[in-house]
Protein backbone atom coordinates (compact mmCIF):
# COMPACT_ATOMS: atom_id res chain seq x y z
CA UNK A 1 0.00 0.00 0.00
CA UNK A 2 1.64 3.25 -1.08
CA UNK A 3 1.32 6.53 0.70
CA UNK A 4 -0.79 8.18 -2.01
CA UNK A 5 -3.51 5.62 -1.60
CA UNK A 6 -3.65 6.47 2.06
CA UNK A 7 -4.35 10.12 1.47
CA UNK A 8 -7.64 10.91 2.99
CA UNK A 9 -10.71 11.84 1.05
CA UNK A 10 -11.66 15.47 1.01
CA UNK A 11 -15.38 14.77 1.04
CA UNK A 12 -17.60 13.07 3.52
CA UNK A 13 -17.22 15.13 6.70
CA UNK A 14 -20.21 14.72 8.98
CA UNK A 15 -21.07 17.21 11.66
CA UNK A 16 -23.56 16.06 14.25
CA UNK A 17 -24.59 19.13 16.19
CA UNK A 18 -26.59 19.11 19.42
CA UNK A 19 -28.82 16.33 18.13
CA UNK A 20 -31.77 15.17 20.20
CA UNK A 21 -34.03 12.28 19.47
CA UNK A 22 -37.10 11.48 21.49
CA UNK A 23 -39.17 8.47 20.53
CA UNK A 24 -42.90 8.71 21.02
CA UNK A 25 -42.83 12.30 22.35
CA UNK A 26 -46.55 12.30 23.11
CA UNK A 27 -46.46 9.01 24.98
CA UNK A 28 -43.57 7.14 26.55
CA UNK A 29 -41.13 9.91 25.49
CA UNK A 30 -37.97 7.84 25.36
CA UNK A 31 -34.91 10.06 25.06
CA UNK A 32 -32.61 8.03 22.80
CA UNK A 33 -30.13 10.79 21.95
CA UNK A 34 -29.52 13.94 23.93
CA UNK A 35 -27.45 16.96 22.93
CA UNK A 36 -25.06 14.83 20.92
CA UNK A 37 -22.23 16.63 19.16
CA UNK A 38 -19.66 14.77 17.12
CA UNK A 39 -17.47 15.79 14.21
CA UNK A 40 -16.44 13.09 11.79
CA UNK A 41 -13.56 14.07 9.53
CA UNK A 42 -13.65 13.47 5.82
CA UNK A 43 -12.18 10.11 4.97
CA UNK A 44 -11.65 8.81 8.46
CA UNK A 45 -12.87 5.60 9.99
CA UNK A 46 -14.88 6.71 12.99
CA UNK A 47 -15.92 3.92 15.28
CA UNK A 48 -18.96 4.41 17.50
CA UNK A 49 -18.84 2.17 20.55
CA UNK A 50 -21.56 1.79 23.10
CA UNK A 51 -23.72 -0.79 24.80
CA UNK A 52 -26.70 -2.30 22.99
CA UNK A 53 -29.66 0.04 22.91
CA UNK A 54 -27.67 3.17 23.76
CA UNK A 55 -28.95 5.05 20.70
CA UNK A 56 -26.08 4.54 18.27
CA UNK A 57 -28.35 3.16 15.57
CA UNK A 58 -30.69 6.10 16.09
CA UNK A 59 -27.85 8.40 15.05
CA UNK A 60 -27.10 6.25 12.02
CA UNK A 61 -30.75 6.23 10.99
CA UNK A 62 -30.82 10.01 11.26
CA UNK A 63 -27.77 10.38 9.01
CA UNK A 64 -29.13 7.85 6.52
CA UNK A 65 -32.51 9.57 6.47
CA UNK A 66 -34.56 6.64 7.77
CA UNK A 67 -35.77 8.50 10.87
CA UNK A 68 -36.23 12.11 11.86
CA UNK A 69 -34.53 13.92 14.72
CA UNK A 70 -36.18 15.94 17.46
CA UNK A 71 -33.57 18.67 17.74
CA UNK A 72 -30.17 19.87 16.54
CA UNK A 73 -28.81 19.36 13.04
CA UNK A 74 -26.64 17.06 10.96
CA UNK A 75 -24.44 18.34 8.14
CA UNK A 76 -22.60 16.55 5.37
CA UNK A 77 -19.70 18.63 4.00
CA UNK A 78 -21.34 21.76 5.33
CA UNK A 79 -24.74 21.05 3.81
CA UNK A 80 -27.57 20.45 6.18
CA UNK A 81 -29.01 16.93 5.92
CA UNK A 82 -31.55 17.44 8.63
CA UNK A 83 -32.17 20.19 11.10
CA UNK A 84 -34.78 22.51 12.52
CA UNK A 85 -36.70 23.04 9.26
CA UNK A 86 -36.29 19.54 7.97
CA UNK A 87 -36.36 16.91 10.72
CA UNK A 88 -35.80 13.98 8.37
CA UNK A 89 -32.94 13.75 5.87
CA UNK A 90 -33.61 12.52 2.36
CA UNK A 91 -32.01 9.06 1.89
CA UNK A 92 -29.44 9.15 -0.88
CA UNK A 93 -26.61 7.24 -2.52
CA UNK A 94 -24.01 9.54 -0.92
CA UNK A 95 -24.71 7.83 2.43
CA UNK A 96 -25.23 4.11 2.02
CA UNK A 97 -25.95 1.77 4.91
CA UNK A 98 -24.66 -1.75 5.45
CA UNK A 99 -27.10 -3.32 7.86
CA UNK A 100 -26.56 -5.44 10.93
CA UNK A 101 -28.03 -8.64 9.57
CA UNK A 102 -27.51 -7.79 5.95
CA UNK A 103 -30.06 -6.51 3.50
CA UNK A 104 -28.99 -8.04 0.21
CA UNK A 105 -32.08 -8.69 -1.87
CA UNK A 106 -32.49 -12.47 -1.71
CA UNK A 107 -34.27 -12.58 -5.08
CA UNK A 108 -31.39 -11.00 -6.94
CA UNK A 109 -28.08 -12.65 -7.70
CA UNK A 110 -25.00 -11.20 -6.04
CA UNK A 111 -24.05 -9.43 -9.26
CA UNK A 112 -27.55 -7.98 -9.67
CA UNK A 113 -27.40 -6.82 -6.07
CA UNK A 114 -24.06 -5.07 -6.56
CA UNK A 115 -25.15 -3.50 -9.86
CA UNK A 116 -28.43 -2.27 -8.36
CA UNK A 117 -27.51 1.24 -7.17
CA UNK A 118 -26.06 2.89 -10.29
CA UNK A 119 -28.95 1.54 -12.38
CA UNK A 120 -31.52 2.91 -9.95
CA UNK A 121 -29.84 6.31 -10.01
CA UNK A 122 -29.84 6.22 -13.82
CA UNK A 123 -26.06 6.59 -13.88
CA UNK A 124 -25.31 3.34 -15.71
CA UNK A 125 -27.15 0.85 -17.88
CA UNK A 126 -27.57 -2.67 -16.55
CA UNK A 127 -24.75 -3.99 -18.70
CA UNK A 128 -22.35 -1.20 -17.79
CA UNK A 129 -23.23 -1.56 -14.11
CA UNK A 130 -22.77 -5.32 -14.31
CA UNK A 131 -19.34 -4.80 -15.81
CA UNK A 132 -18.29 -2.38 -13.10
CA UNK A 133 -19.77 -4.70 -10.48
CA UNK A 134 -17.75 -7.63 -11.81
CA UNK A 135 -14.57 -5.61 -11.50
CA UNK A 136 -15.31 -4.44 -7.97
CA UNK A 137 -16.32 -7.93 -6.88
CA UNK A 138 -13.08 -9.32 -8.29
CA UNK A 139 -11.13 -6.70 -6.33
CA UNK A 140 -12.87 -7.80 -3.16
CA UNK A 141 -12.11 -11.48 -3.79
CA UNK A 142 -15.64 -12.29 -4.84
CA UNK A 143 -14.95 -13.91 -8.20
CA UNK A 144 -17.06 -16.96 -8.90
CA UNK A 145 -20.12 -16.10 -6.85
CA UNK A 146 -21.54 -13.45 -9.20
CA UNK A 147 -24.39 -15.61 -10.39
CA UNK A 148 -25.19 -17.19 -7.06
CA UNK A 149 -28.00 -15.93 -4.89
CA UNK A 150 -27.03 -14.41 -1.53
CA UNK A 151 -28.60 -17.44 0.15
CA UNK A 152 -26.02 -19.67 -1.49
CA UNK A 153 -22.85 -18.10 -0.11
CA UNK A 154 -21.35 -17.84 3.37
CA UNK A 155 -22.34 -15.03 5.71
CA UNK A 156 -18.84 -13.54 5.53
CA UNK A 157 -19.04 -13.38 1.74
CA UNK A 158 -22.54 -11.93 1.92
CA UNK A 159 -21.21 -9.14 4.09
CA UNK A 160 -18.46 -8.41 1.60
CA UNK A 161 -20.97 -8.38 -1.27
CA UNK A 162 -23.04 -5.91 0.66
CA UNK A 163 -20.10 -3.59 1.31
CA UNK A 164 -19.20 -3.73 -2.38
CA UNK A 165 -22.84 -3.02 -3.25
CA UNK A 166 -22.68 0.08 -1.07
CA UNK A 167 -19.36 1.24 -2.58
CA UNK A 168 -20.78 0.89 -6.11
CA UNK A 169 -22.76 4.05 -5.41
CA UNK A 170 -19.55 6.08 -4.90
CA UNK A 171 -20.81 7.20 -1.51
CA UNK A 172 -19.14 9.92 0.49
CA UNK A 173 -19.98 8.08 3.67
CA UNK A 174 -20.38 4.41 4.39
CA UNK A 175 -22.68 3.79 7.34
CA UNK A 176 -21.98 0.42 8.91
CA UNK A 177 -24.31 -0.83 11.63
CA UNK A 178 -22.53 -3.67 13.43
CA UNK A 179 -21.98 -5.38 10.10
CA UNK A 180 -19.90 -8.21 11.49
CA UNK A 181 -21.96 -8.88 14.59
CA UNK A 182 -23.34 -12.20 13.43
CA UNK A 183 -19.98 -13.57 12.27
CA UNK A 184 -17.76 -15.92 14.25
CA UNK A 185 -14.55 -14.37 15.53
CA UNK A 186 -12.28 -16.00 12.92
CA UNK A 187 -14.43 -14.86 10.01
CA UNK A 188 -14.64 -11.49 11.68
CA UNK A 189 -10.85 -11.06 11.70
CA UNK A 190 -10.73 -11.90 7.99
CA UNK A 191 -13.50 -9.40 7.37
CA UNK A 192 -11.64 -6.67 9.25
CA UNK A 193 -8.64 -6.95 7.00
CA UNK A 194 -10.90 -7.17 3.95
CA UNK A 195 -12.71 -4.02 5.02
CA UNK A 196 -9.43 -2.14 5.54
CA UNK A 197 -8.22 -3.26 2.15
CA UNK A 198 -11.45 -2.04 0.55
CA UNK A 199 -11.12 1.21 2.49
CA UNK A 200 -7.55 1.81 1.34
CA UNK A 201 -8.72 1.45 -2.27
CA UNK A 202 -11.84 3.59 -1.97
CA UNK A 203 -11.48 6.87 -0.21
CA UNK A 204 -14.61 7.11 1.81
CA UNK A 205 -15.64 8.18 5.29
CA UNK A 206 -16.70 5.26 7.44
CA UNK A 207 -19.18 5.60 10.28
CA UNK A 208 -18.98 2.24 11.98
CA UNK A 209 -21.19 1.18 14.89
CA UNK A 210 -20.03 -1.66 17.09
CA UNK A 211 -19.93 -2.76 20.68
CA UNK A 212 -16.70 -4.65 20.21
CA UNK A 213 -13.91 -2.47 21.57
CA UNK A 214 -11.14 -4.52 20.02
CA UNK A 215 -12.76 -4.21 16.60
CA UNK A 216 -13.13 -0.47 17.16
CA UNK A 217 -9.50 0.18 18.03
CA UNK A 218 -8.18 -2.12 15.34
CA UNK A 219 -10.16 -0.45 12.54
CA UNK A 220 -10.67 3.15 13.60
CA UNK A 221 -8.76 6.36 13.30
CA UNK A 222 -10.87 7.47 16.20
CA UNK A 223 -13.17 5.70 18.58
CA UNK A 224 -16.14 7.51 20.06
CA UNK A 225 -17.34 5.87 23.22
CA UNK A 226 -20.99 6.73 23.79
CA UNK A 227 -22.92 6.97 27.01
CA UNK A 228 -25.87 4.70 27.40
CA UNK A 229 -29.22 6.20 26.67
CA UNK A 230 -29.46 9.08 26.17
CA UNK A 231 -26.60 8.74 23.75
CA UNK A 232 -23.76 11.25 23.49
CA UNK A 233 -19.97 10.93 23.26
CA UNK A 234 -18.41 10.12 26.61
CA UNK A 235 -14.82 9.91 25.44
CA UNK A 236 -13.16 10.19 22.07
CA UNK A 237 -10.03 8.16 21.58
CA UNK A 238 -7.43 8.98 18.92
CA UNK A 239 -5.94 5.70 17.75
CA UNK A 240 -2.34 6.68 16.98
CA UNK A 241 -1.44 3.40 15.30
CA UNK A 242 -0.59 4.20 11.67
CA UNK A 243 -2.57 2.77 8.77
CA UNK A 244 -2.26 0.45 6.87
CA UNK A 245 -2.77 -1.95 9.72
CA UNK A 246 -2.83 -5.68 9.83
CA UNK A 247 -3.54 -8.23 12.47
CA UNK A 248 -0.10 -8.06 14.07
CA UNK A 249 -1.27 -4.74 15.53
CA UNK A 250 -3.48 -6.63 17.95
CA UNK A 251 -0.55 -7.90 19.97
CA UNK A 252 1.40 -4.63 19.95
CA UNK A 253 1.97 -2.84 23.27
CA UNK A 254 0.36 0.35 21.94
CA UNK A 255 -2.83 -1.52 21.07
CA UNK A 256 -2.93 -3.08 24.52
CA UNK A 257 -2.38 0.30 26.13
CA UNK A 258 -5.26 1.84 24.17
CA UNK A 259 -7.49 -1.07 25.15
CA UNK A 260 -6.65 -0.54 28.80
CA UNK A 261 -7.26 3.16 28.51
CA UNK A 262 -10.80 2.70 27.24
CA UNK A 263 -12.06 -0.60 28.50
CA UNK A 264 -13.21 0.77 31.84
CA UNK A 265 -15.17 3.59 30.21
CA UNK A 266 -16.98 1.12 27.98
CA UNK A 267 -17.57 -1.28 30.83
CA UNK A 268 -19.06 1.46 32.96
CA UNK A 269 -21.67 2.26 30.31
CA UNK A 270 -22.36 -1.41 29.72
CA UNK A 271 -23.14 -1.87 33.41
CA UNK A 272 -25.46 1.15 33.34
CA UNK A 273 -27.23 -0.20 30.28
CA UNK A 274 -27.51 -3.63 31.84
CA UNK A 275 -28.96 -2.26 35.05
CA UNK A 276 -31.42 -0.12 33.15
CA UNK A 277 -32.43 -3.26 31.30
CA UNK A 278 -32.99 -1.34 28.10
CA UNK A 279 -33.81 -3.19 24.97
CA UNK A 280 -32.39 -2.64 21.49
CA UNK A 281 -33.52 0.61 19.98
CA UNK B 1 -39.72 -15.54 4.24
CA UNK B 2 -37.53 -18.29 5.51
CA UNK B 3 -40.50 -20.19 6.91
CA UNK B 4 -42.07 -20.01 3.49
CA UNK B 5 -38.86 -21.24 1.94
CA UNK B 6 -38.75 -24.21 4.24
CA UNK B 7 -42.27 -25.35 3.46
CA UNK B 8 -41.78 -24.90 -0.26
CA UNK B 9 -38.45 -26.59 -0.62
CA UNK B 10 -37.93 -30.22 0.04
CA UNK B 11 -34.46 -31.64 0.11
CA UNK B 12 -34.06 -34.34 -2.54
CA UNK B 13 -33.19 -37.73 -1.00
CA UNK B 14 -29.50 -38.45 -1.12
CA UNK B 15 -28.06 -41.65 -2.49
CA UNK B 16 -27.44 -44.25 0.15
CA UNK B 17 -30.36 -43.22 2.26
CA UNK B 18 -32.44 -46.17 3.30
CA UNK B 19 -35.48 -47.30 1.34
CA UNK B 20 -37.88 -46.11 4.00
CA UNK B 21 -36.49 -42.59 3.89
CA UNK B 22 -37.63 -42.23 0.29
CA UNK B 23 -40.50 -39.78 0.15
CA UNK B 24 -42.48 -41.78 -2.41
CA UNK B 25 -42.14 -44.99 -0.41
CA UNK B 26 -43.41 -43.21 2.67
CA UNK B 27 -46.40 -41.84 0.75
CA UNK B 28 -47.29 -45.31 -0.54
CA UNK B 29 -47.04 -46.79 2.93
CA UNK B 30 -49.24 -44.04 4.32
CA UNK B 31 -51.96 -44.62 1.74
CA UNK B 32 -51.75 -48.41 2.00
CA UNK B 33 -52.13 -48.38 5.78
CA UNK B 34 -55.07 -46.01 5.50
CA UNK B 35 -56.86 -48.22 2.97
CA UNK B 36 -56.15 -51.41 4.94
CA UNK B 37 -57.53 -49.86 8.11
CA UNK B 38 -60.64 -48.68 6.28
CA UNK B 39 -61.27 -52.08 4.66
CA UNK B 40 -60.87 -53.80 8.01
CA UNK B 41 -63.15 -51.33 9.77
CA UNK B 42 -65.80 -51.77 7.12
CA UNK B 43 -65.67 -55.59 7.15
CA UNK B 44 -65.79 -55.78 10.95
CA UNK B 45 -68.58 -53.21 10.88
CA UNK B 46 -66.96 -50.91 13.42
CA UNK B 47 -69.04 -47.97 14.54
CA UNK B 48 -68.75 -44.81 12.40
CA UNK B 49 -66.00 -45.92 10.06
CA UNK B 50 -67.80 -49.17 9.37
CA UNK B 51 -70.73 -47.28 7.86
CA UNK B 52 -68.64 -46.28 4.84
CA UNK B 53 -68.51 -48.62 1.87
CA UNK B 54 -65.35 -50.73 1.93
CA UNK B 55 -62.49 -49.79 -0.41
CA UNK B 56 -63.08 -53.01 -2.34
CA UNK B 57 -66.69 -51.99 -3.02
CA UNK B 58 -65.54 -48.54 -4.02
CA UNK B 59 -63.05 -50.05 -6.41
CA UNK B 60 -65.80 -52.28 -7.87
CA UNK B 61 -67.83 -49.17 -8.57
CA UNK B 62 -64.85 -47.23 -9.88
CA UNK B 63 -63.39 -49.68 -12.40
CA UNK B 64 -66.33 -49.65 -14.84
CA UNK B 65 -66.31 -45.86 -14.69
CA UNK B 66 -62.78 -45.74 -16.03
CA UNK B 67 -64.24 -46.84 -19.37
CA UNK B 68 -67.09 -44.38 -19.09
CA UNK B 69 -66.34 -41.29 -21.19
CA UNK B 70 -68.82 -39.35 -19.09
CA UNK B 71 -66.69 -39.81 -15.98
CA UNK B 72 -63.65 -38.37 -17.71
CA UNK B 73 -65.76 -35.60 -19.12
CA UNK B 74 -66.64 -34.79 -15.52
CA UNK B 75 -62.96 -34.41 -14.77
CA UNK B 76 -62.64 -32.07 -17.70
CA UNK B 77 -65.75 -30.10 -16.76
CA UNK B 78 -64.74 -29.60 -13.15
CA UNK B 79 -61.13 -28.80 -13.99
CA UNK B 80 -62.22 -26.21 -16.51
CA UNK B 81 -64.61 -24.60 -14.02
CA UNK B 82 -62.09 -24.66 -11.21
CA UNK B 83 -59.36 -23.26 -13.40
CA UNK B 84 -61.42 -20.39 -14.77
CA UNK B 85 -62.75 -19.43 -11.34
CA UNK B 86 -59.27 -19.68 -9.90
CA UNK B 87 -57.62 -17.63 -12.64
CA UNK B 88 -60.28 -14.96 -12.20
CA UNK B 89 -59.52 -14.96 -8.48
CA UNK B 90 -55.81 -14.50 -9.23
CA UNK B 91 -56.38 -11.72 -11.75
CA UNK B 92 -58.52 -9.79 -9.30
CA UNK B 93 -57.04 -10.95 -6.00
CA UNK B 94 -53.34 -10.27 -6.57
CA UNK B 95 -53.70 -6.62 -7.64
CA UNK B 96 -56.33 -6.09 -4.95
CA UNK B 97 -54.00 -7.48 -2.30
CA UNK B 98 -51.07 -5.40 -3.56
CA UNK B 99 -53.20 -2.27 -3.53
CA UNK B 100 -54.38 -3.01 0.01
CA UNK B 101 -50.83 -3.64 1.16
CA UNK B 102 -49.30 -0.53 -0.43
CA UNK B 103 -52.01 2.06 0.15
CA UNK B 104 -53.17 2.69 3.68
CA UNK B 105 -56.18 4.65 2.44
CA UNK B 106 -57.26 1.95 0.02
CA UNK B 107 -56.80 -0.64 2.74
CA UNK B 108 -58.90 1.27 5.25
CA UNK B 109 -61.69 1.76 2.72
CA UNK B 110 -61.86 -1.76 1.32
CA UNK B 111 -60.86 -3.95 4.24
CA UNK B 112 -64.09 -3.69 6.30
CA UNK B 113 -66.22 -4.81 3.34
CA UNK B 114 -63.71 -7.54 2.57
CA UNK B 115 -63.78 -8.79 6.15
CA UNK B 116 -67.59 -8.89 6.24
CA UNK B 117 -67.84 -10.77 2.97
CA UNK B 118 -65.01 -13.18 3.83
CA UNK B 119 -66.80 -15.38 6.39
CA UNK B 120 -69.79 -15.92 4.06
CA UNK B 121 -69.37 -19.49 2.80
CA UNK B 122 -69.43 -19.91 -0.99
CA UNK B 123 -72.39 -22.29 -0.53
CA UNK B 124 -74.44 -19.40 0.82
CA UNK B 125 -73.70 -17.50 -2.38
CA UNK B 126 -75.28 -20.16 -4.59
CA UNK B 127 -78.79 -18.68 -4.77
CA UNK B 128 -77.45 -15.17 -5.28
CA UNK B 129 -75.01 -16.42 -7.91
CA UNK B 130 -77.86 -17.98 -9.86
CA UNK B 131 -79.76 -14.70 -9.80
CA UNK B 132 -76.76 -12.47 -10.58
CA UNK B 133 -75.26 -14.19 -13.55
CA UNK B 134 -76.86 -14.74 -16.93
CA UNK B 135 -75.50 -18.23 -17.55
CA UNK B 136 -75.13 -21.31 -15.42
CA UNK B 137 -71.41 -21.58 -16.12
CA UNK B 138 -70.83 -18.01 -14.97
CA UNK B 139 -72.71 -18.73 -11.75
CA UNK B 140 -70.56 -21.81 -11.12
CA UNK B 141 -67.38 -19.92 -11.94
CA UNK B 142 -68.39 -17.14 -9.56
CA UNK B 143 -68.90 -19.49 -6.61
CA UNK B 144 -65.51 -21.09 -7.29
CA UNK B 145 -63.94 -17.65 -7.62
CA UNK B 146 -65.26 -16.79 -4.16
CA UNK B 147 -63.62 -19.90 -2.79
CA UNK B 148 -60.14 -18.76 -3.81
CA UNK B 149 -60.14 -14.97 -3.70
CA UNK B 150 -60.02 -14.36 0.05
CA UNK B 151 -57.05 -16.61 0.66
CA UNK B 152 -55.13 -15.08 -2.23
CA UNK B 153 -55.80 -11.52 -1.09
CA UNK B 154 -54.93 -12.22 2.54
CA UNK B 155 -51.67 -13.91 1.59
CA UNK B 156 -50.66 -11.08 -0.70
CA UNK B 157 -51.39 -8.46 1.96
CA UNK B 158 -49.62 -10.45 4.67
CA UNK B 159 -46.67 -11.23 2.41
CA UNK B 160 -46.19 -7.62 1.37
CA UNK B 161 -46.43 -6.44 4.97
CA UNK B 162 -43.79 -8.89 6.12
CA UNK B 163 -41.13 -7.74 3.66
CA UNK B 164 -38.13 -6.66 5.73
CA UNK B 165 -38.10 -2.89 6.15
CA UNK B 166 -34.32 -2.88 5.57
CA UNK B 167 -34.90 -3.87 1.93
CA UNK B 168 -36.95 -0.70 1.47
CA UNK B 169 -34.35 1.38 3.30
CA UNK B 170 -31.50 -0.07 1.27
CA UNK B 171 -33.38 0.47 -2.00
CA UNK B 172 -34.29 4.04 -1.03
CA UNK B 173 -30.76 4.97 -0.07
CA UNK B 174 -29.51 3.59 -3.38
CA UNK B 175 -31.81 5.97 -5.20
CA UNK B 176 -34.83 3.82 -6.07
CA UNK B 177 -38.06 5.55 -7.05
CA UNK B 178 -41.39 4.40 -5.66
CA UNK B 179 -42.08 2.52 -8.86
CA UNK B 180 -38.67 0.81 -8.66
CA UNK B 181 -39.43 -0.21 -5.10
CA UNK B 182 -42.79 -1.63 -6.12
CA UNK B 183 -41.36 -3.53 -9.07
CA UNK B 184 -38.02 -4.66 -7.65
CA UNK B 185 -38.73 -5.06 -3.94
CA UNK B 186 -42.45 -5.52 -3.31
CA UNK B 187 -43.24 -7.77 -6.27
CA UNK B 188 -40.41 -10.28 -5.81
CA UNK B 189 -40.75 -10.02 -2.04
CA UNK B 190 -44.41 -10.93 -2.13
CA UNK B 191 -44.08 -13.64 -4.77
CA UNK B 192 -43.54 -16.52 -2.31
CA UNK B 193 -46.70 -15.49 -0.46
CA UNK B 194 -48.64 -15.26 -3.71
CA UNK B 195 -47.62 -18.82 -4.45
CA UNK B 196 -48.67 -20.04 -1.02
CA UNK B 197 -51.97 -18.19 -1.40
CA UNK B 198 -52.57 -19.80 -4.79
CA UNK B 199 -51.65 -23.22 -3.52
CA UNK B 200 -54.10 -23.01 -0.65
CA UNK B 201 -56.63 -21.18 -2.83
CA UNK B 202 -56.79 -23.81 -5.54
CA UNK B 203 -57.37 -26.42 -2.82
CA UNK B 204 -60.36 -24.43 -1.62
CA UNK B 205 -61.77 -24.16 -5.15
CA UNK B 206 -61.97 -27.94 -5.20
CA UNK B 207 -63.66 -27.77 -1.79
CA UNK B 208 -66.44 -25.63 -3.19
CA UNK B 209 -66.84 -27.44 -6.49
CA UNK B 210 -69.64 -29.63 -5.07
CA UNK B 211 -71.65 -26.61 -4.00
CA UNK B 212 -70.96 -24.84 -7.28
CA UNK B 213 -71.99 -27.75 -9.45
CA UNK B 214 -75.23 -28.26 -7.60
CA UNK B 215 -76.22 -25.14 -9.56
CA UNK B 216 -75.72 -26.96 -12.83
CA UNK B 217 -78.17 -29.77 -12.06
CA UNK B 218 -75.99 -31.87 -14.33
CA UNK B 219 -76.31 -29.45 -17.20
CA UNK B 220 -73.67 -29.69 -19.89
CA UNK B 221 -73.25 -33.42 -19.33
CA UNK B 222 -72.55 -35.43 -22.44
CA UNK B 223 -72.30 -39.13 -23.12
CA UNK B 224 -73.61 -40.33 -19.76
CA UNK B 225 -75.17 -39.22 -16.50
CA UNK B 226 -71.69 -39.28 -14.95
CA UNK B 227 -70.63 -36.29 -17.03
CA UNK B 228 -71.96 -33.31 -15.09
CA UNK B 229 -68.73 -32.54 -13.24
CA UNK B 230 -67.15 -34.31 -10.28
CA UNK B 231 -69.06 -32.23 -7.75
CA UNK B 232 -72.37 -32.88 -9.42
CA UNK B 233 -71.37 -36.54 -9.69
CA UNK B 234 -71.26 -36.77 -5.87
CA UNK B 235 -74.54 -34.97 -5.44
CA UNK B 236 -76.18 -37.14 -8.06
CA UNK B 237 -74.83 -40.33 -6.50
CA UNK B 238 -76.21 -39.25 -3.16
CA UNK B 239 -79.65 -38.71 -4.65
CA UNK B 240 -79.37 -42.13 -6.26
CA UNK B 241 -78.34 -43.81 -2.96
CA UNK B 242 -75.12 -45.06 -4.52
CA UNK B 243 -72.70 -44.79 -1.62
CA UNK B 244 -69.66 -46.36 -3.30
CA UNK B 245 -70.01 -43.82 -6.12
CA UNK B 246 -70.09 -40.96 -3.61
CA UNK B 247 -66.75 -42.15 -2.33
CA UNK B 248 -65.45 -42.46 -5.91
CA UNK B 249 -66.40 -38.82 -6.45
CA UNK B 250 -64.80 -37.78 -3.18
CA UNK B 251 -61.54 -39.52 -3.97
CA UNK B 252 -61.56 -38.10 -7.50
CA UNK B 253 -61.85 -34.57 -6.13
CA UNK B 254 -59.13 -35.34 -3.61
CA UNK B 255 -56.79 -36.47 -6.36
CA UNK B 256 -57.66 -33.50 -8.56
CA UNK B 257 -56.99 -31.10 -5.70
CA UNK B 258 -53.71 -32.75 -4.88
CA UNK B 259 -52.54 -32.59 -8.50
CA UNK B 260 -53.53 -28.91 -8.75
CA UNK B 261 -51.63 -27.95 -5.62
CA UNK B 262 -48.58 -29.90 -6.77
CA UNK B 263 -48.63 -28.16 -10.14
CA UNK B 264 -48.87 -24.74 -8.47
CA UNK B 265 -46.01 -25.64 -6.15
CA UNK B 266 -43.84 -26.66 -9.11
CA UNK B 267 -44.68 -23.52 -11.07
CA UNK B 268 -44.00 -21.53 -7.93
CA UNK B 269 -40.49 -22.91 -7.61
CA UNK B 270 -39.84 -22.06 -11.25
CA UNK B 271 -40.56 -18.38 -10.68
CA UNK B 272 -38.77 -18.15 -7.31
CA UNK B 273 -35.36 -19.64 -8.13
CA UNK B 274 -33.76 -18.04 -5.05
CA UNK B 275 -35.87 -20.23 -2.78
CA UNK B 276 -34.54 -23.38 -4.38
CA UNK B 277 -31.00 -22.85 -3.20
CA UNK B 278 -31.34 -23.43 0.52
Amino acid sequence: MNAAALQMATKGAIRIQNVDKIYDPAGAAVQAVSDCTLDIRAGEICMIVGPSGCGKTTLLNAIAGFHDISGGAIYLDGEMLCGPDRPKAEPGPDRVVVFQNGALFPWKTNLENVAFGPVMQGKLSWSAAAEKARGMMADAGLTGVEHNYPGEISSGMRRRVEIVRALMNDPKVLLLDEPFRALDSLTKSVMHEALLEIYYRNKVTIFFITHDLEEAIFLGHRVAIMTTRPCRPKKILEVDIPHPRNYSVLTSPRFRALMEETVSAVHEEAVKAFEAGEKEM
Amino acid sequence: MSAVAETLVRRPPKRGESFFKNQVVRAIISIAVFIAFWELASRLNWPWVGQAPAPSKVLDAWLPLLNDQGYWYSWYQSSRRVLSGFIAAMIIGIPLGLAMATSRVFHDITFPVFEILRPVPPLAWVPAAIIFWPTQELSIGFVIFLGAIYTIVLNVVGGARSIDVRYFQAARSMGSSSWDIFRRIILPGVLPSIIVGCEVGIGITWNVVVAAEMISGGGGAIQSSAGGGLGFFIWNSYIGFSYPLIVVGMISIGIAGWISSAVIRRLGLLVTPWLRVR
